[in-house]
Formats: C-alpha cells, sequence, structure tokens
C-alpha cells in the first residue's frame, strides 16, 4: 500500500468539528482562575497547569497521529515544524514559526503570533509570576513524551508579560530517536 | 477593541481541556455535590464575563430588564454564540410560576462523558447551569440554576434540561 501523504493543518481544521475560541479562551480563564485560588502560590498554578497540559498532551497525541497521516520524524528540525504547522492549526486554528535554532540542532523557538488562551486577559500585578499559558507547553512536553522524545518545553517571552511578541518557547534537550 | 468574535478552534481541544477541568476538580471535592457546585462556580466566572462582552458587541450597550427578554436571550443568543445553535427548547415550568427551563438534546459539555455508575446523578450540565447563572445574575435576575438529565423516550442518550428557578424578588417585581 502507498503511503498515505501527511495532511496540512488547515486541511484538517477545515474538517473537524470546532467549537468558538470564546468558550474555550473563557474556560481556560476559569480553570486558571480556580487554581489561583485553591493553590494560593502562583508557582504551584504553573506546576498544575504543566501537569494538566501534559495529561492533555498524551491523549491528544493519538487524534493527532489519527487525523494527521504524519509519519516519523527524521528529525527534530521536521517535528518542530510538524507541531508549529500542523499541530497548532488542527487543535487552535492558528499558525506558529521556529526560530532561533542552536547550531546542535536540539533547541529552538516557536512563536506563536496568534494565540487564543490570551484574550481578555490581564496578568495581576500579584500574579507576574503565573505563565498564564503553562498548560501549552505542558501538552507539547506530553504530546512528544509518547512519541519517545523527551523534551523541556519553558516560556522565553510572553505577550501579557509585557513582551512584544506574542509568545516564544524552546525545547531542548536531547531527543533520542531510538531505532526499532 | 472587541473582535468579532468568529475565530474557532477545535471541539477536541474544547473537550480535552473541559475533561481537565471535571478531573482537576474531582482531585479537591470528596462528594458529587460539591464537584457540581465547582463545576457551576467555575462557568458562573464565563457567563458574566458572557453577558458583558454580548452587551458589548450584539446589543450597543443595552442590558435586558425583562424577565422573557432576558431568557430569550440566553436561550438565542448565549447559545449561538458558545455552542453554535439556539437551544432546543426554552419553556415555562408547568407547576411553579417561577420556573423556567432550557433544554439541549445533546449538550456540548455532555457529549464526550459518560457518567459512572457510582457517581450518580452526576452531571456536567453544571458547568453551563454556572454560565446560566452568571449571565442572569449579571443583568439583575438572580436564580438558582440546576442541570438535570431527562431521559428520553424512543432516544438512547437522556437530554439535558437546564433548570432556572427565580429568587423571590423576581417573582414580585
Amino acid at each position: 500500500m502507498a503511503p498515505v501523504a501527511p495532511r496540512s493543518g488547515d486541511a484538517i481544521f477545515a474538517n473537524v468539528e470546532r467549537v468558538n475560541a470564546e468558550l474555550f479562551t473563557l474556560t481556560y480563564g476559569a480553570i486558571v482562575r480556580q487554581l489561583l485560588t485553591d493553590l494560593e502560590e502562583v508557582e504551584e498554578v504553573n506546576k498544575q497547569l504543566d501537569q494538566m497540559g501534559y495529561n492533555i498532551g498524551i491523549r491528544l497525541i493519538d487524534e493527532f497521529l489519527a487525523k494527521s497521516n504524519v509519519s516519523r520524524c527524521n528529525d527534530f528540525r521536521e517535528t518542530t515544524d510538524v507541531i508549529a504547522k500542523v499541530g497548532f492549526k488542527m487543535f487552535l486554528g492558528v499558525t506558529a514559526s521556529v526560530t532561533n535554532w542552536d547550531a546542535d540542532g536540539t533547541c529552538c523557538s516557536i512563536v506563536l503570533e496568534d494565540n487564543p488562551l490570551v484574550d481578555f486577559v490581564e496578568l495581576p500585578d500579584n500574579c507576574q509570576g503565573l505563565y498564564y499559558c503553562n498548560i501549552l507547553s505542558g501538552v507539547i512536553r506530553g504530546a512528544l513524551d509518547m512519541v519517545s522524545m523527551k523534551t523541556e518545553v519553558t516560556w522565553l517571552r510572553d505577550v501579557l508579560r509585557g513582551d512584544d511578541v506574542k509568545l516564544l518557547k524552546h525545547v531542548p534537550e536531547e531527543y533520542p530517536y531510538k531505532d526499532d | 477593541p472587541l473582535t468579532k468574535g468568529k475565530q474557532e478552534v477545535s471541539l477536541s481541544a474544547f473537550a480535552f481541556l473541559f475533561s481537565e477541568l471535571v478531573q482537576y476538580n474531582q482531585t479537591q471535592v470528596d462528594n458529587i455535590g460539591e464537584l457540581e457546585r465547582r463545576l457551576e462556580d467555575a462557568g458562573y466566572a464565563v457567563g458574566a464575563r458572557v453577558l458583558e462582552l454580548l452587551c458589548h458587541r450584539d446589543k450597543g450597550n443595552r442590558r435586558e430588564t425583562r424577565l422573557l427578554g432576558i431568557l430569550s436571550f440566553v436561550h438565542s443568543t448565549v447559545w449561538k454564540v458558545l455552542f453554535g445553535k439556539v437551544a432546543d427548547s426554552l419553556e415555562k415550568g408547568t407547576e411553579h410560576e417561577d420556573e423556567y427551563m432550557i433544554s439541549e438534546k445533546e449538550l456540548l459539555v455532555n457529549k464526550f462523558i459518560s457518567i459512572p455508575k457510582d457517581m450518580g446523578t452526576f452531571n456536567c450540565g453544571a458547568f453551563v447551569a454556572g454560565i446560566v447563572r452568571g449571565v442572569l445574575d449579571g443583568a439583575g435576575f438572580p436564580a438558582v440554576v440546576t442541570a438535570h438529565f431527562v431521559p428520553m423516550e424512543g432516544q438512547q442518550r437522556p437530554r439535558t434540561t437546564i433548570l432556572i428557578k427565580f429568587a423571590e424578588e423576581i417573582r414580585t417585581k
């Protein structure tokens, strides 16, 4: 059987059921607010959001692989490209770009020009340490974990903290492509 | 500036997120009532913002002051924006003058959820009930809002009914 061609993020997004982004944004806001009330410490909230994202990531990868026809990536560059162009598009309807590669090709930044999670959000002074969208980095880490890639995902810049670029992610660490 | 609000995300992105909301709240409670109350609180926060957003965007900053006006606003405008369709029905309770019901055959938040037997009457619709309560409260119509499953003849899955019981002062308004 001939291999199936991978589908573009746009094509997948056009074919899946969709919901209003504001429902999504406001629901996420409600989650963050609950966490801030329950956990009190901003650091703890960051951790919990990351954990929730990880839980999502390990489930989301199945749907991603099933719908995208993407086969195993040959290197980390290809992986990040797929995340930025297909992954973000397919689930959030937005496109991200990849920049800032280090010399070894093990670390790069993903730039989100448009992030539905941050609409209507303003961080109060006492939440300055909060990585509001930390759930997204958890999702990426969890999803990649399921395809045997250990990564670290951290936030470099965030529009909610007054940086101009919407936000910037960064994925270092070794990524063992084990040959089975 | 307010955007048109036409952006969309995939339904599964929402479903994943919502399921995390439910699971997280499950770790914070030790009974079903408490879980529903927490989901309702989360929904309330959404409802309060939805009211504000839609009043600015769709209604030229005017708010409904009549009971039936605000109910149809919830049933039509709010539902359309949040769930992409008008709610299946809006009815007045037959037994009590102060009760109204909004029913939905397949409520978005219940779509992927099956309730384990040991969780009894638990209904994720509590989140939507919270949204409704948030909208009504913000508009000056405080009410107790709850979500219930209603079995339907010939259908495998029950429909969800959001029961709205207005506070005493509204009834005599």
